[in-house]
């Protein structure tokens, strides 16, 4: 069972704007639609506001991953597991320090950083970069 | 009954008491029936069931609480239960048990008859209200009789007389128990511990005669019945019940010609054959080494000794220990060993009496004091199992051996479990060594539930369960589980220590709570996760009751708290209604039925008196809640850790049998404890009379009418592991009933762990019920007010979660499908099945 990663940004891709920040919910989840070169997305987009939100980093290294805002997370809104759209739906916390989301349904942890699965090192979610640009909401996809 | 050649060798049990059943559930287990057809026949109408609890029949238990087991476990287990068939002889010649309805072939047989209660020959002692007290009719022949009694007399003085005396005053009847011994209980205590207890039982109010001899039973003048004792006094009453002791029902074996006692009993081996080897015997009918063994432990080794025997092993009895704890009439009484010190040469005693607390203690030590040989209590049997471990295993005494039976202080010597051999027995019902207990939690057992699940033991009596769990935590510390309790990796806390620093702080959000108490640096105590979460969400909700949607407590909830609907596996909600009580009006339903309609919902009844709608897609909740509150409904709180359901019967409005108004009663507690959240669902049930319809039993919180009141039934539990209620408090009016259930809900909010049912919560709790009791009842810790106090907080700040939501804007926002798209979730599919939708 395992999902495609993100690859490194091409030039197929581009920053979208999906809504404005009064749409996300602090410390939980909303969903979004996307097109992106691959066809249609649902997609989970988190956000974790405020001094406990551990320093973004991409994962083995110490440097912040360029490109989205540090509060900010986007993954796969399918639930890999049930084959459900769920994962915004599900309970944001951090395991070891690491910002994470609990599926709603069988409670797999996901690492918001880079997708992967803590229980089952086969399944990763597919991650976009996200940020703030003023109020607006912006993915690169 | 005929048995073609070829099939299975027939095994005939007679008699379905304890011990009988106890052999049935060795046979079950040990997969016996492969190997024989098995037939038991029981002379009463009841299967087995639990004698030694027997008073508890007039305290509100009823025969199918105390049964043994569940109704099916015979038939499934392929073993045949032929009740109400009296066995009259065996014809060992053809190998034929004659019944009073045919004849059935054997090709080996166990009795397990049991005893019968002596009745002494006194004259007068067949008149009317004269009874024994030994099986569940006579208990129901005794209530029969107490209706137009108001005094009762107990002959014998032994353990079952003043169980039976016990049961009287449980009858309102004013008790009186006669000796023909000096003194109380002769078996088990000497003459300063027969003072004491007789003492400790007159302050009961029951009247204690010893030394009476009955010499005849006549009319009485102002009472039915008029007993006249040796020295010609007098005592009058109306009703008798003969408690003086038992003798083995030993009749079948005596007319087939089996080798049996000069004073009764069937002569058995190590191996429980009678002289016939096609016959086994064991209970309280069979003579082993010249004994009877009137005590359910021994039963229980012979019955499993029978077993072996029958599946042509070698394991024996071997005897067993007539040691013994009781708590009779509320008072403790303990017997080990040679508690008398009369059967062993040079014997010495120590002796510790208290006559204010009413206390006796005696040590009976070997003449150079290292070996325990016996003891006696009276008033405190918190001494027994101690005790019981230096008398068991022969361990070397300590070199002051008094300090055994002194009253506990600093530096008292205690037996630790680390003491204890390994051959130590634990638990004697089921026989668990220490060893055997190791072995569990070795093979992976890290907490009391799962080494009681599969040891059993303490799931017999009960009593050795202090030391269970001693002996458990030691093992698991000696083996470096360290038994942590912390929550989670954010707090180093129990729930019970975050409900209290939430309280003592009067912390409002989960904030504040991981910014001051959690476990990470205080730069960074981290954000919490999907354990801490959603219990401290629980705990703010029981403390303050704050809505769950507001927006501090949004990211705590679980999905389904969150959306106020239960997720189902393709990502749809169910919507529960509440229906109080399970009456719903026709246009109610109506409404029901047009909602599942118009948003294409499968609708289900459910277990708890409701109806369930499938199927609902996230962003048409607000509009399915709109049409549902308009309608008068409010939400179920189906989705929360929290109150559920009351379940009822109809009741005394419609039913023939009903007693009182069971559904007003559920109607009543439903709207006072709606929207409680706990650590775990809570679910209720009122019945409207004793027979149950509401299973009442199998909840939380039970409620039963009964003719002066209420009994109160708590910690049952359905599910994965079926636990009986307990019976809590008894006729209780209104008033008190809410009250106690009030006490009882917050004592549990309050102490409970995360997700954990009261079942298991109270299984968990030291004291146990009786602690329950005095907590609730007798507000032994004083904290009576605050619960509630605090119930009443919870009761005042309620508001219906999807009232407050859908005349929010912001709150309705999280219903969307898409932030940036009014589509539905297309991956929804389903098809049709029975007429309804389900998913695809």
């Amino acid at each position: 069972m395992s999902t495609a990663t993100a690859e490194a940004p091409t030039m197929t891709q581009t920053w979208q704007t999906l809504c404005t920040k009064a749409d996300l919910v602090p410390h939980s989840g909303v969903a979004a639609w996307i097109e992106t070169a691959d066809g249609p997305a649902q997609v989970a987009l988190f956000y974790l506001p405020g001094p406990n939100t551990p320093e973004k980093t991409v994962p083995g290294s110490n440097t912040p991953q360029p490109g989205h805002s540090p509060e900010l997370y986007a993954v796969d809104h399918h639930d890999p597991f049930s084959g459900a759209n769920v994962i915004a739906r599900g309970i944001v916390g951090d395991v070891q320090g690491e910002p994470v989301v609990a599926s709603p349904l069988y409670k797999q942890h996901f690492r918001l950083t880079d997708g992967q699965c803590l229980e089952d090192e086969t399944v990763r979610l597919r991650t976009w970069p996200l940020r703030l640009d003023g109020d607006k909401v912006e993915i690169l996809a | 009954m005929n048995t073609p050649s070829q099939a299975k060798p027939q095994l005939i049990i007679i008699g379905n008491g304890m011990v009988g059943h106890h052999l049935v559930e060795q046979l079950i287990e040990r997969g016996a029936t492969e190997q024989y057809r098995i037939t038991v026949f029981g002379e009463e109408r009841h299967r087995a069931y639990d004698r030694v609890h027997l008073s508890e029949y007039f305290a509100g238990r009823d025969a199918e609480s105390l049964a043994m087991c569940d109704a099916d476990v015979y038939a499934d287990g392929g073993v045949e239960l032929r009740l109400s068939e009296s066995v009259t002889a065996i014809d060992r010649d053809v190998g034929e048990v004659v019944t009073d309805q045919g004849r059935y072939p054997y090709a080996r047989l166990v009795l397990a008859t049991g005893s019968y209660p002596f009745v002494p020959p006194i004259p007068g002692h067949e008149r009317d209200n004269c009874l024994v007290y030994r099986t569940l009719d006579d208990l129901d022949a005794i209530r029969a009789a107490a209706e137009n009694a108001t005094t009762g007399v107990v002959v014998g003085g032994g353990l079952l007389g003043l169980e039976a005396a016990n049961a009287l005053r449980g009858l309102d009847l004013d008790t009186a128990v006669v000796e023909f011994a000096p003194r109380l209980m002769p078996m088990q205590v000497d003459a300063e511990g027969g003072e004491l207890l007789r003492e400790k039982i007159e302050s009961l109010g029951v009247q204690v005669l010893t030394d009476r001899a009955t010499q005849h039973i006549e009319d009485g003048q102002a009472s039915f019945h008029r007993m006249v004792f040796q020295d010609d006094k007098v005592l009058e009453t109306d009703l008798i019940v003969f408690s003086a002791g038992i003798r083995p029902r030993d009749e079948l074996a005596r007319d087939c010609s089996l080798e049996m006692g000069e004073r009764g009993g069937v002569v058995i081996d190590d191996r429980c054959l009678t002289s016939d080897p096609a016959i086994l015997a064991i209970g309280e009918v069979a003579l082993w080494n010249n004994s009877i063994f009137g005590l359910v432990a021994p039963g229980y080794q012979m019955a499993k000794a029978a077993a072996d025997t029958l599946l042509g092993g070698k394991l024996t009895f071997e005897g067993a220990d007539m040691s013994t704890k009781l708590k009779l009439l509320g008072v403790d009484v303990g017997a080990i060993g040679d508690a008398h010190g009369n059967q062993t040469p040079g014997a010495r005693t120590f002796r510790y009496l208290d006559e204010i607390k009413q206390e006796y203690r005696k040590l009976v030590v070997s003449s150079d004091g290292k070996k325990l040989l016996g003891a006696m209590l009276v008033g405190d049997n918190a001494y027994y199992d101690t005790l019981m471990q230096y008398y068991a295993n022969a361990m070397e005494l300590p070199e002051d051996p008094a300090a055994l039976i002194l009253p506990s202080t600093e530096g008292a010597p205690t037996l630790g479990a680390d003491a204890l051999p390994d051959g130590a027995t634990i638990c004697s019902c089921h026989n668990v060594t220490k060893g055997a207990i190791c072995a569990t939690i070795d093979a992976g057992a890290t907490d009391l539930g799962a080494v009681k699940a599969s040891t059993r033991a303490s799931t017999g009596c009960g009593g050795c369960a202090a030391l269970l769990k001693s002996v458990v935590d030691h093992e698991l510390e000696a083996r470096g589980v360290e038994v942590d309790q912390s929550i989670c990796e954010h707090f180093a806390h129990t729930r019970q220590e975050l409900y209290d620093i939430v309280r003592v702080e009067g912390i409002k959000t989960f904030g504040e709570l991981i910014d001051k108490h959690g476990h990470g640096s205080p730069q960074s105590p981290g954000l919490g996760c999907d354990i801490c979460k959603p219990a401290v969400a629980s705990i703010l909700a029981s403390c303050f009751n704050e809505p769950i949607t507001d927006a501090a407590h949004i990211p705590l909830q679980d999905t389904n708290d969150t959306f106020m609907a239960n997720m189902q596996k393709n990502g749809t909600y169910s919507v529960v209604p509440r229906v109080p009580g399970g009456e719903i009006t026709p246009d109610k339903l109506v409404v029901l039925g047009q909602v599942a309609q118009k948003y294409a919902l499968y609708t289900k009844v459910t277990g708890g008196q409701r109806i369930d709608l499938f199927g609902a897609r996230l962003e048409d909740l607000p509009d399915i809640w709109g049409e549902l509150i308009e309608a008068g409904f409010e939400t179920g709180h189906a989705y929360g850790k929290s109150v559920r359901t009351v379940k009822s019967c109809v009741g005394s409005t419609w039913c023939r049998y009903g007693v009182a108004d069971s559904v007003g009663m559920a109607i009543q507690l439903e709207h006072r404890y709606k929207g409680l959240r706990s650590p775990h669902k809570l679910k209720f049930a009122v019945s409207g009379c004793t027979r149950e319809c509401a299973e009442a039993q199998s909840k939380d919180v039970g409620v039963i009418a009964t003719e002066h009141g209420w009994n109160l039934y708590v910690c049952g539990n359905g599910g994965m592991r079926p636990r009986h209620a307990e019976l809590l408090a008894t006729d209780l009016d209104d008033a008190a009933l809410i009250q106690a259930i009030d006490r009882f809900l917050m004592f549990y909010v309050r102490t409970a762990d995360r997700l954990q049912r009261t079942s298991v919560w109270r299984e968990n709790l030291e004291g146990g019920l009786d602690y329950l009791k005095a907590v609730v009842l007798e507000d032994s810790l004083g904290i009576g007010d605050e619960l509630e106090a605090q119930m009443q907080t919870v009761i005042d700040n309620y508001e219906c979660e999807w009232a407050g939501a859908i005349n929010d804007p912001e709150k309705l926002k999280r219903f969307r499908s898409f932030v940036n798209d009014a589509r539905p979730d297309p991956d929804i599919i389903v098809t049709e099945e029975r007429g309804q939708l389900r998913p695809a």
